[in-house]
């Protein structure tokens, strides 16, 4: 699988331009490359949980999806995508139909960490041959920013708000991707924008020609909700896998695969201080938030390499 | 040719949906409506049936699974009662607002709390503006025939519209009853084959599902979800008629029992109706005219035909067996006394709210309802027109 950027970029796209998503939006990002991990010529339904995706793709009368494309609320991608796949396998069993399918869900991290965790985990137990992309931009950004469990600790957001009496959200972000490799699927992954790309859709096209359940969590900036300037995204996601903010690994049959290490681990504040919802952990007399911040940082690291037996 | 039986109602559910052969059936389990999926799961693995069955962890899920199979292309349904019907609320409005003719077969049971297992009608009431048709049986065999004809009705290119074939915890799911099948091969070319317009899987040519739509388009495809509703009506009995070609058995949008010459009338839905019918044939033989209303279609509600069917009664008890803490009465009362006072009837209606969670209902009971009826008229006064029947004191 040589990765060719040129030709990668250069496939047909399958969602379509003049869509309604904010400039530089991380979650556009991840849909097209991930929809580039599908073979040329192969058909797919696409799942998307509620979100600014959802509203943004498929304002009735226009869709932007090339693909067969349903959305049925917030919480229930999974379930909704079980549907779909169980009777792609009736109607195959049947004679009904000769083609092949693939099934790939979006939801942001409001849809699959929080809401729709439980019709997430029922559709990855039953091994339903299809892909989960969660792209995890930390927030509920559609409704305006507010606290999800993805979202870091001391983040600014509307429903954890900076004042005198708090520092921004009072706990650590949820490990999903650890959660779905619990359920013993036969492919976790862990991905952001780096390296060309080159990780993202080496991890898709296995995610979506693994036999069986597939979970990729996406980090997937939000310029609106992180409060950075827009054209940084690509440089905002490489601090964040140089500092082990965001690490890339991969889970296989549930064995833990560390895919990168950065040859000199960054300090935490390289990737937060470019992000506006940050901006308190500066202020003088805050530094014991950045180390709280780092010691976090390090020990989920510590306890990545242990599982990779690194 | 018909087979003869013995069946409880989730059995006979289940024996019909067998002999339909649906393409996916998500479940999630709740009492009563349990042994739907318990026996249906059985005819899958033992190659009874060709289904994709998912065992689901909610009824949001098995909701949503089927809303998913629907959409993609497949015949779907599930079953439920009670909490898992409530659980599916959102979910119920989504499969209507998508026209997706799919089933569901509830098992009636009173919605918590307090927590009770047993029947009454709150919970399909509480879905009655969803956008389902509902259709409700009195027996066994309405279970069985209704189920039949479901898909005939739901996947019509003039309904297009999610169809919940109701029947009542317990009272019907758990007692077997004698009951007439049919053979598989006549259901089987009865139902027919689902050849849907537009679906995710046609290869031919790919769709959207579950699109966001606001003040520009919301207001037309709601006004198009009651034009499905609208042609429903006809449906039902076209496919009644057929069906009584099929097995001798008529249905229509209701049964009026004894009726045609009553001076008092009951309107009621489910099984307390055989027992009412019961009540009617004692008081007759002492000669007294009065009759029932029952409803098998109550969305649409046939409310015309209703008040034409009722024109000559004087007195009127609309029996509800669910709340609706409107202080003035039930959903069916709702109903009935809109219908009537369209019609410009005369007729005095008081509305009784009876049998929730499992309260029984005896003959005597509906004796006495006949009775009151007698003293409105006596009295030409409907008196309280929101009471409860079998409350202890």
């Amino acid at each position: 699988m040589a990765y060719n950027f040129k030709e990668t970029m250069n496939k047909p796209e399958r969602l379509a331009p003049g869509h309604r998503m904010c400039a530089g939006c991380g979650g556009t990002i991840a849909v097209r490359n991930v929809l580039r991990g599908l073979h040329e010529g192969d058909k797919a339904v696409i799942g998307n949980a509620t979100g600014c995706l959802e509203v943004s793709t498929f304002t009735y009368p226009y869709t932007s999806w090339q693909d067969s494309y349903i959305h049925n609320a917030f919480e229930n991608a999974g379930s909704t995508l079980s549907g779909v796949e169980g009777a792609y396998k009736a109607l195959k069993r049947k004679g009904r139909l000769n083609e092949t399918y693939k099934f790939i869900t979006f939801g942001g991290d409001g849809g699959t960490y929080d809401i729709g965790l439980q019709s997430l985990s029922g559709a990855m137990e039953r091994n339903h041959d299809m892909v989960y992309v969660c792209y995890d931009n930390g927030a509920y950004m559609n409704t305006g920013i507010q606290r999800s469990s993805a979202t870091p600790m001391y983040a600014d957001t509307t429903t954890t708000p900076v004042g005198s009496q708090s520092s921004g959200k009072p706990q650590n972000r949820k490990d999903l991707a650890s959660v779905i490799a619990a359920h013993d699927i036969p492919y976790v992954a862990q991905t952001t924008f780096v390296q060309n790309f080159k990780d993202l859709h080496i991890k898709s096209e296995k995610a979506i020609y693994t036999p069986g359940a597939a979970f990729l969590n996406i980090m997937a900036p939000c310029p609106r909700g992180w409060r950075y300037n827009t054209p940084d995204i690509m440089e905002i996601c490489r601090l964040g896998v140089e500092t082990c903010y965001w690490p890339l690994f991969e889970v296989i049959e549930g064995k833990w695969i560390l895919n990168y290490e950065p040859k000199q681990k960054l300090p935490i504040e390289d990737f937060l201080r470019p992000q506006g919802r940050f901006k308190h952990l500066f202020k003088k007399g805050n530094e014991h938030l950045l180390e709280a911040f780092q010691k976090e940082v390090d020990r989920r690291w510590d306890e990545l390499l242990f599982r990779c037996s690194r | 040719m018909a087979r003869r039986d013995r069946l409880s109602g989730n059995e006979a559910v289940a024996e019909a949906l067998r002999q339909i052969n649906p393409d996916v059936f998500p479940a999630f389990p709740i009492t009563p409506s349990t042994e739907i999926p318990q026996y249906f799961a059985s005819f899958v693995a033992n190659g009874k049936v060709d289904t994709e069955f998912i065992p689901v962890e909610s009824e949001h899920s098995s909701m949503s699974a089927a809303i998913g199979a629907s959409a993609a292309g497949a015949r779907a349904l599930t079953a439920t009662s009670s909490c898992g019907l409530a659980f599916m609320w959102e979910e119920l409005y989504i499969a209507a607002s998508n026209r997706l003719p799919l089933a569901l077969a509830l098992v009636n049971r009173a919605l918590s709390g307090p927590i009770n297992i047993n029947c009454d009608h709150s919970d399909s009431m509480g879905a009655r503006d969803s956008g389902w048709i509902q259709m409700y049986a009195e027996n066994n065999q309405e279970a069985y025939d209704n189920m039949i004809q479901a898909f005939r009705i739901s996947e019509h290119k003039d309904v297009k519209l999610p169809i919940m074939i109701c029947q009542d915890g317990f009272i019907t799911s758990h007692a077997v009853e004698n009951i007439e099948l049919l053979e598989d091969e006549e259901v089987r070319s009865f139902v027919g084959e689902y050849k849907p317009e537009n679906y995710l899987l046609n290869p031919e040519c790919p769709m959207s599902v579950g699109p966001y739509s606001v003040t520009d388009y919301y207001m037309e495809a709601k006004r198009n979800q009651a034009e499905g509703m609208k042609h429903a009506q006809q449906v039902v009995l076209d496919v009644a008629n057929e069906f009584a070609g099929l097995s001798g058995r008529k249905y229509g949008l209701f049964e009026a029992y004894r009726l045609e010459d009553a001076d008092r009338a009951v309107v009621m839905i489910g099984s307390a109706a055989g027992t009412t019918k019961d009540a009617i044939d004692r008081l007759r033989e002492k000669g007294e005219k009065v009759g029932l209303l029952k409803i098998r279609l109550y969305r649409p509600f046939p409310a015309e035909a209703i008040a034409e069917a009722l024109k000559n009664v004087k007195a009127i008890a609309i029996m509800d067996r669910a709340e609706g803490y409107s202080d003035h009465g039930g959903p069916l009362g709702a109903d009935v006394m809109a219908a009537l006072f369209r019609a410009k009837s005369t007729a005095l209606a008081t509305n009784i709210i009876y049998g929730l969670g499992g309260r029984d209902v005896r003959v005597e009971d509906m004796e006495q309802v006949f009775k009151d009826l007698q003293t409105m008229i006596v009295q030409n006064d409907a008196g309280d027109t929101y009471r409860y029947m079998g409350l202890r004191e």
